[in-house]
């Protein structure tokens, strides 16, 4: 997963990569040539008291010296930049992708797995690749580099090489491979530590309410605890893998010595070559750590790279027509034909061959108990989710035919849950239509029963919005959320159980107000108290997905008993007689 | 004699500076509400106050951290004594070859003098500075042999050494950050309802996991490299001025110049970082607003603006990270300059020295090796102060939060009821949150044991300010509270919560399973009265549609349960706490309305010997009431029963008439 995912997001980037393996490699180059040179130093400057050389060799150190930091700082700026585009580019096809995706696959992830897949896991995968750019490509020159060298100063002595790399193999390896499931443990228990605080202060009226301090502190406690002690055995075996490690660098060099005096003694090698070929040993050593802890990191990317593959490999399941069809010839005509929707492995339908017409200048009111399907019904129309039985047409048209910018300009649906933008009151009332006057905005806040706490804020229309609308109370929210449909001027108008949050007396004022507002226009009203649609010229009755009944309220009265049951909870028999 | 460790330094170096360029140190994914906002703050207020304090944390371990210190001195001790002693092996090896070369017969001396008759005064200098040289005899290796294994034993100490001292301070860090976490924990339940209602959810939840998490990693991350560091540091500078000190000095010069370059660089890439996680939260934001209003953005067919405000904030954060990236990277090879100038400086003031003699050509390898072991702590103190920056930083955001102003922590000796009867009395009680806003006005009302109060009025009258007052949410700034003649204030919160149930319009529930949520009323409860209670609410029905029944796990975003659904698990809960008084806000807002009227029984039941405060909307929950409160603006307006106030015909009965008359007349 993560090899396919870098391999098609750094095609692109093929030209700087190489430079930057170019640079890399002359740079390791040149750090593999300066031991050749110090051991020169010593046996030919050094040993013989030539000091001219001696001077002559530093110079050319020097010299090597800055060659190999000028195509470090060359690999840096390529290095920074490639990454960098990697992480921007992932990042934009994760968000496209969420962007084309229907209701359905953003539930199936949840908004906020969603968030972290476009942001922390592309950061962790952009990560690994700012790593590898500096260790991946240096290593393996590295350790090539310094093999050859090796075997170049000593070739009997090499043979050290052979039994001491695989030691430091297995010993970084073991450590790591004990590592990896403590620090997943690890993750988890941050997890749940932060899960209960998070809990915590999201419910804290409720936890207060009913005096669960002392079981919340329990319950902390426990996910405190444990955390602690998976922090202790991931920080027991980190404390253990670098003194390790370097002991077995520094046993190496040790034996290196021994076998390496031995050699000189035959004659077989001279002083400098032991010096130099130490730091050869050194050099292959480290290279091969560098490409464990780069193993290290890996696994972590790894699930991060899954993660991000799973959204781009999504489909949406509400896939827009190639040539939509732009002009609708009539007006708000919306007609539902034998719709059924179900959920892809669930047993019951939730709709369940649903028809329901819609004409300009009528009110259609769907009423119905709590999973009736009223919602799933009504995202239907604007293609939240598409039908997996039947027909939903707007003007005529099926609406997957329909161009989805046409669409959006046809239909306009005010949710169950008002949601705002972080922004202004303005700035939210024009998101459906940016070219909208202040005077126009004032019109649809006063239509929508809101131009009174509005002109009461200080800011009026430029009031800040907090993310989500947190600032302004419930009610408030769903008015603002009708205003800026209203301002939308869409021919239906969807409103998804939108008066609920309002008290009797706004809610009676606002729909007096929508009823002249929307006078040539379709509105659909999913409610559930019985006086928020009395007046709807239809009534429909939906019951277990399915429509039991269909008439204005009187009809529906005296036909229908499941509407009369409806109307009769609300009201005491007394009243109801 | 490894006499240089280019790569060992460097690799060291490489994963460190990486640790400590990664973005914010905000570490690994996953938690929830991480993505929120609340990126660490870059630039902390007070640097060293923040620091101290944070190292305060650790006091409580000081014996550990002694040991840890002794311990650190030995380690680092022996690995840098390590080189030193090398050092001799090769000596040992330099005299056997020079000794073979000469003639056994002779003495030194004579060899050395022979040598100057010769003209090779140089080579007799060195020969002269080796030592140990026994003209005619080979290499030692006797002494070779004794030498290593002196060494090995040195180097196996400094890593037995090294290895206790980090699973020891690791255990202090862990028992320091474990407190840490415990204090935020209790310190939560001690802060005031208002320190949450008045900052964003997110921020406060940033701060206790974020931040903490940040504070966490750092510590992990720099406390023992620093540590390790500067006593290496330390010990190498004391080792290589006892070598020679005209090369120590000249390795000296390279202290300044790394904390020249750190500085610099530091000083350039700051600002870069400062504008990459501006751009970062932007971005972010960005992309959580557009993912959590998705719906609304497909409705109102935004997405291309969606689309082309994403590229704009992901373009700029492009550059701003790569600068950054850069401009931070340019440490690591700065550092291996310096590094790298002061080893061919060394190599070739120490060569000339040995030429004439003054040193012994092990002096120089150690002493080569030395300067190299001095610019890698200089080099990972130069990469942490980055990462520790981001973490003081983020622990100033802690401590912020355990510094604030928490509730009274209530009477001394509070008011026991033993048994209460439920009797509540506003008496002439004010509340405002701001001091020129006036909330609740004056306001006094009775509500007798046994006895439901309906609260209607419009939207923002008062009436959840009512219930949070009941509750000691919040304490009124006016007139009093009480419960059976009683001061509420003079209880204890926890004793007058235990008497009271609430059901929210808010619906919050826990990760856990139903049943866990609903025993949340009552510790101890059983599992049949668990069910009893969920009969009672109607939530027995659709549980038992659930795959697994009252085990099924839910969560505060709850997907396999609707909203309804949740408001009736609610009620169960609080069906089960039995309490004295019973507080329903909007409790059945979500649920439809011929399951309310099921509810409703169950609630009268309930409700029967209890005093229950209602806010409703709905004219069924209301016209059952005993009394019914009308509020407006702060203030009850008026109160009676139902056919008494409409009788009246004031507020409530045009209230009546315009929300429920119609309905009335249109069923008859």
């Amino acid at each position: 997963m993560l090899i396919r995912l870098l391999r098609t997001h750094l095609r692109p980037y093929r030209k700087p990569i190489a430079t930057l393996v170019l640079l890399q490699l002359l740079a390791t180059l040149a750090q593999l040539y300066l031991p050749t040179l110090n051991a020169d130093i010593i046996d030919n400057g050094v040993i013989k008291g030539d000091t001219g050389y001696i001077l002559d060799l530093g110079g050319v150190m020097i010299g090597v010296t800055v060659a190999q930091v000028a195509c470090q700082i060359g690999a840096v700026w390529f290095g920074a930049r490639t990454a960098m585009a990697l992480g921007r580019d992932v990042r934009a096809a994760v968000f496209d992708r969420v962007q084309t995706f229907s209701t359905r696959e953003v539930g199936r992830f949840g908004a906020p797995s969603l968030i972290t897949r476009t942001t922390n896991d592309v950061q962790q995968v952009q990560m690994l690749v700012v790593m590898s750019f500096t260790l991946m490509v240096t290593a393996p020159i590295m350790c090539v580099g310094g093999i050859i060298l090796a075997l170049n100063q000593d070739v009997p002595l090499s043979g050290l090489l052979v039994v001491i790399v695989p030691v430091l193999g297995v010993v970084v390896g073991l450590i790591i491979r004990r590592l990896r499931p403590v620090f997943r443990s690890m993750q988890v228990r941050i997890d749940a530590v932060n899960r209960v605080l998070r809990e915590q202060i999201t419910g804290i009226r409720v936890i207060r309410a009913f005096v669960k301090d002392a079981h919340e502190q329990e319950r902390f406690a426990g996910a405190n605890q444990r955390l602690k002690e998976a922090g202790r055995s991931a920080g027991s075996l980190m404390a253990m893998m670098f003194p390790l490690v370097m002991l077995v660098v520094n046993l190496s060099t040790v034996a290196v010595m021994w076998f390496g005096a031995h050699r000189i003694d035959s004659g077989g090698m001279q002083i400098g070559a032991l010096t130099a070929f130490i730091t050869y040993l050194m050099q292959i050593l480290m290279s091969v750590m560098m490409a464990t802890f780069m193993f290290m990191m890996v696994p972590r990317a790894e699930v991060c790279a899954e993660r991000i593959e799973e959204v781009l490999g999504t489909r949406t399941s509400v896939v827009p027509p190639t040539e939509g069809v732009r002009e609708l010839r009539t007006r708000g005509h919306l007609e539902l034909r034998g719709v059924d929707f179900h959920y892809p492995g669930a047993e019951a339908s939730v709709l369940r061959g649903v028809d329901l017409v819609a004409r300009p200048g009528e009110t259609t009111a769907v009423i119905g108990s709590t999973g009736s399907g009223k919602t799933t019904l009504l995202g239907l129309i604007p293609r939240l989710a598409d039908a997996t039985g039947g027909q939903v047409l707007v003007n005529g048209v099926d609406v997957r035919e329909v161009d989805p910018e046409a669409l959006a300009r046809a239909v306009g649906l005010v949710p169950q849950r008002p949601y705002l933008f972080s922004g202004t009151i303005a700035s939210n009332l024009r998101y459906g239509n940016p070219e909208a006057t202040d005077e126009e905005l004032w019109h649809a806040l006063e239509v929508a029963q809101a131009r009174d706490f509005v002109e009461r804020m200080p800011e009026g229309l430029q009031a800040p919005i907090a993310q989500g609308g947190s600032n302004v109370s419930g009610g408030q929210r769903q008015r603002l959320a009708i205003a800026r449909t209203l301002v939308r001027r869409p021919e239906i108008y969807l409103f998804d159980d939108t008066f609920s949050a309002l008290d009797y007396t706004t809610d009676a004022r606002l729909r007096a107000a929508l009823a002249r507002e929307t006078a040539d226009a379709t509105v659909v009203i999913v409610a559930q108290r019985v006086s928020t649609i009395r007046d709807a010229d239809r009534i429909v009755v939906l019951d277990e997905g399915r429509v039991v009944g269909t008439g204005t309220h009187h009809e529906l009265m005296e036909t229908n008993q499941t509407y009369r049951e409806i109307v009769l909870s609300q009201l005491t028999e007394e009243e109801a007689a | 004699m490894s006499q240089d460790s280019v790569n060992g330094g460097s690799m060291n170096e490489e994963a460190k500076a990486a640790a400590a360029r990664r973005p914010g140190a905000a570490g690994p994914g996953g938690g929830p509400g991480r993505f929120m906002m609340g990126r660490p703050a870059e630039k902390s207020m007070d640097f060293r106050g923040s620091s101290r304090r944070l190292l305060g944390l650790l006091r409580p371990e000081r014996a550990l951290l002694s040991t840890v210190l002794a311990l650190a001195v030995i380690g680092v001790g022996c690995s840098v004594a390590g080189p030193r002693i090398l050092g001799h092996a090769t000596d040992l090896i330099f005299a056997g070859v020079i000794g073979r070369r000469l003639p056994a017969s002779s003495t030194l001396a004579q060899a050395l003098a022979s040598l100057r008759a010769h003209g090779q005064g140089g080579v007799a200098d060195v020969i002269a500075g080796a030592g140990h040289v026994v003209p005619g005899q080979g290499i030692d290796f006797g002494a070779v042999g004794r030498v290593l294994l002196l060494v090995a034993a040195v180097y196996a100490i400094a890593g037995a050494a090294g290895i206790v001292q980090g699973r020891l301070l690791n255990r202090a860090l862990q028992r320091a950050l474990y407190r840490l976490r415990e204090d935020v924990e209790a310190k939560l339940s001690r802060l005031p309802l208002s320190y949450f209602d008045r900052q964003p959810r997110g921020e406060v939840l940033s701060r206790v996991t974020n931040d903490i998490d940040n504070v966490g990693q750092t510590l992990q991350q720099t406390l023992s490299q620093m540590l390790t560091s500067l006593l290496t540091i330390v010990g190498v500078l004391a080792l290589m001025f006892s070598i020679s000190w005209l090369l120590a000095l000249i390795a000296l010069v390279s202290i300044p110049a790394s904390a020249f370059v750190a500085a610099k660089v530091g000083k350039r890439a700051q600002p870069q970082f400062v504008r990459q996680w501006k751009t970062t939260g932007k971005l972010n934001a960005h992309i959580e607003e557009m993912y959590t209003g998705h719906t609304l953005v497909k409705v109102f067919g935004r997405q291309q603006e969606a689309a082309e405000t994403f590229r704009e904030h992901n373009e700029e954060l492009y550059r701003s990270a790569s600068h950054a990236q850069f401009v931070s990277g340019l440490i690591q090879p700065l550092m291996m300059l310096i590094g790298n100038l002061n080893y061919v400086l060394v190599a070739v003031v120490g060569g000339l020295r040995v030429a004439t003699g003054a040193l012994s050509i092990g002096d120089v390898q150690a002493f080569i090796q030395y300067s190299r072991q001095f610019t890698q702590p200089l080099t990972t103190v130069a990469s942490m102060s980055n990462l520790l920056q981001s973490g003081v930083a983020s622990a100033e955001r802690v401590f912020e939060l355990l510094d604030a102003t928490e509730q009274d922590a209530g009477p001394q000796e509070p008011a026991r009821l033993p048994e209460v009867r439920g009797r509540v009395a506003f008496e002439h009680v004010s509340f405002r949150y701001d001091p020129d806003k006036p909330l609740i006005e004056d306001l006094s009302l009775t509500a007798e044991p046994g006895h439901s109060i309906a609260i209607v009025g419009p939207t923002g009258a008062g009436k959840t300010t009512l219930v949070n007052l009941l509750m000691r949410f919040y304490d009124p700034t006016g007139g009093r509270i009480t419960l059976d003649g009683v001061d509420i204030a003079r209880m204890d919160r926890e004793d007058l919560r235990a008497r009271t149930g609430m059901v929210l319009q808010d619906t919050w529930l826990f990760g856990g399973t139903i049943a866990e949520n609903i025993a949340y009323g009552r510790a101890g409860a059983t599992r049949e009265e668990v069910v009893a209670a969920a009969r009672a609410a109607h939530v027995d029905h659709f549980v038992r549609l659930l795959p697994d029944g009252y085990d099924t796990v839910i969560d505060d975003e709850g997907g396999n349960v609707s909203a309804g659904e949740k408001q009736l698990i609610t009620i169960a809960r609080a069906f089960l706490a039995e309490p004295v008084i019973l507080i329903l806000d909007e409790a059945t807002s979500s649920v439809d309305t011929r399951t309310e009227v099921l509810i409703q029984r169950a609630m009268a039941r309930l409700r029967s010997g209890r005093t229950a405060f209602v806010i409703a909307h709905r004219l069924s929950t209301i016209r059952d009431a005993d009394t019914i409160l009308v509020m407006e603006n702060g203030a009850i307006v008026e109160q009676g029963g139902h056919d008494e106030l409409l009788a009246a015909g004031g507020a409530y009965a045009k209230l009546y008439a315009s929300q429920f008359a119609q309905a009335v007349a249109e069923v008859d």
